[in-house]
């Protein structure tokens, strides 16, 4: 089975191509937020250099959010736009499932976070027993102390938690301050979105028949729009909510 | 240029903003299919387009609108000899959708991408209205987002004579809309209470830019508006809605048509052409054909469902850039500021 990935939830502009246990290639680029530039270039270069034909993949799997909600739309958009043409279906990755990914096999918790902004973060909890991995908490957005709180109730004293994402820098010493020597930090080369995560995860989606049609593929943001939430908020209705 | 005796088919994608749409369009004038997804009910409960929402709902909605267009059109992917896409103007989240969706069909199936502008859409729409109409012809393009007298030199050729230095036209009627209590859209709502008022009731200004007089402003006669409708309430009085909006609506044709008229005199234009959201309010398409008959231009407007946002216009613009020869890459942008031209 051959999976396409596309993760461009965050900063990082990432395509990869796996071939069942097997990463083909992946063209990353963690530099600037261009992503509706790069991503299709990049696609393509990746796409010759693995002379590979797109007839022959099984599947697009994206890392369907949370994150920005542009970049959610530029990959999503694309990974619909390939699914149609290409008659494929698309595989959604939780784009928390997919970081956590990136630290397969570790023995300690994994935390990853993406800033949510308002102080709150895209976060979940993961370990791995033996080669699978666990989701300890579904992916949500909280309050970055909420977080910390939960993590302080659930670790033991021996326990460890590695945090990675883009969120850890803007929270490091809050983290360091709450969970001390109990939090430790992914490097950088695994620190980012990663595509071939996506496409790892996404052949064992696929395998499972966890697959959707592309055009009913939609992101996930895990937020409503500022403007449903007020009016929620002021008592009123929604006609349908536009959060996945 | 390309060979012209074989026909060109193009599928045509639109999102900048609160309408999915896809179409089939063969040679540039001939809609095939025209399917339009409209985004009206959500916003209305917000009181205009709210473009967290409207991005959401694109993409939700664009395969099946897309997959509509070509099923109506009876044709696949693969008899597309292009696929034309809305770079910009627009909501740039909107945009995103529409032309990301494009590069990847065009990507996977090797069909050539042509970036379309949304304004250079709406003027387009006349030439499907009408397949004899051919430039130059001077155009007025009027709708939420935009204001342009523009020369239509050619095709795909433009000079922009003038645009609004504040509001545009429907942004106007949008905004006078939630103002007298009508809600959203402002624009035909404001032309069925006219339709009972009285034009003359209250005089409010027409705006004239100094240094262009081709420019158009409606935040004068916005906040000429809005303060009468505030002197009314001082005084305890009840307003009255239709005078007020025929009147208000008196006040926006009166300036649109003037600028239309002056920069026909001008140029010497034969034909004038109007296009956008505003140019299906039936009191400016009549007073605009009234003033253009009385000086001998031919007068065009396109039927109202190519008035609105739709993608059969961008399907022609595209035509008209294909065979120009403009051909996009995998690296095309959504632009929200596009410029005419540009």
């Amino acid at each position: 089975m051959i999976v396409l990935g596309f993760e461009a939830s965050g900063l990082v502009a990432s395509v990869a191509i796996v071939e069942d246990n097997k990463l083909l290639g992946e063209y990353t680029i963690n530099h600037k937020r261009t992503h509706s530039k790069t991503l299709m270039p990049m696609l393509d270069e990746l796409k010759n250099r693995i002379e590979i034909d797109l007839d022959k993949i099984d599947a697009i799997a994206v890392a369907s959010g949370p994150g920005s909600y542009t970049g959610l739309r530029i990959s999503s958009s694309t990974a619909k736009g390939l699914g149609m043409a290409l008659n494929k279906p698309i595989v959604s990755i939780p784009t928390m499932d997919g970081l956590a990914y990136n630290l397969w096999g570790l023995k300690d918790y994994i935390c990853p976070i993406m800033d949510a902004r308002r102080n709150q973060v895209y976060t979940g909890v993961y370990n791995f027993d033996r080669d699978k991995m666990h989701i300890v908490k579904p992916q949500s957005v909280l309050d970055v102390n909420d977080l910390l709180s939960y993590l302080c109730e659930m670790l033991d004293e021996s326990d460890k938690v590695a945090f990675l994402g883009d969120g850890v820098n803007l929270h490091h010493d809050l983290i360091i301050e709450k969970l001390g020597d109990r939090a430790i930090f992914a490097p950088g080369h695994v620190n980012m979105n990663k595509a071939s995560s996506i496409a790892m995860l996404g052949i064992e989606y696929l395998k499972e028949g966890k697959t959707e049609e592309p055009n009913l593929h939609r992101p996930r943001y895990l937020k409503l729009s500022q403007a449903e939430r007020e009016r929620l908020d002021s008592g009123k209705g929604i006609l349908e909510p536009s959060d996945g | 240029m390309c060979n012209l005796d074989k026909d060109i088919t193009i599928l045509a994608i639109e999102s900048s903003c609160d309408e999915t749409a896809a179409s089939v369009v063969k040679n540039g004038r001939e809609v095939i299919s025209s399917v339009i997804s409209t985004q009206v009910p959500i916003h209305t409960l917000y009181g205009g387009v709210v473009p967290e929402i409207a991005s959401r709902k694109h993409i939700e909605r664009i395969n099946q609108v897309i997959e509509q267009a070509l099923t109506e059109a009876h044709k696949t992917l693969d008899d597309m000899d292009a696929i034309a896409v809305t770079r910009g103007p627009g909501l740039v989240g909107a945009l995103l959708v529409g032309v990301s969706v494009a590069k990847a069909i065009s990507y996977a199936k090797n069909i050539p991408l042509v970036g379309v502008h949304h304004i250079e859409g709406h003027i387009c729409a006349n030439y499907i209205e009408c397949p004899t109409l051919e430039p130059p012809f001077m155009c007025l393009v009027v709708s939420g987002g935009h204001t342009h007298l523009v020369n239509v030199s050619g095709y795909g050729e433009y000079e922009i004579l003038g645009r609004t230095r504040d509001d545009a036209a429907g942004e106007a009627f949008d905004k006078i809309g939630r103002a007298i209590g009508l809600g959203y859209p402002g624009g035909p709502k404001i032309e069925a209470a006219a339709k009972e008022g009285n034009p003359n009731a209250i005089e409010l200004p027409r705006a004239v830019v100094n240094d262009n007089v081709y420019d158009f402003s409606f935040s004068g006669l916005k906040s000429a508006t809005l303060n009468y409708l505030n002197s009314v309430e001082m005084k305890g009085e009840t307003v009255n809605v239709p005078d007020v909006a025929a009147s208000f609506q008196k006040a926006v044709v009166d300036a649109l048509v003037s600028h239309a008229m002056l920069g026909c005199e001008e140029y010497g234009a034969k034909k004038l052409a109007i296009a956008g959201g505003v140019a299906s309010n039936e009191t400016f398409r009549n007073a605009m054909r009234v003033e253009a008959e009385k000086r001998g231009i031919e007068f065009f407007c396109p039927s109202k469902i190519l008035c609105t946002d739709n993608a059969a216009m961008i399907g022609c613009a595209g035509y008209y850039e294909y065979i120009n020869g403009r051909r996009d890459g995998l690296d095309l942008d959504a632009i929200p500021y596009l410029k005419l031209g540009e």
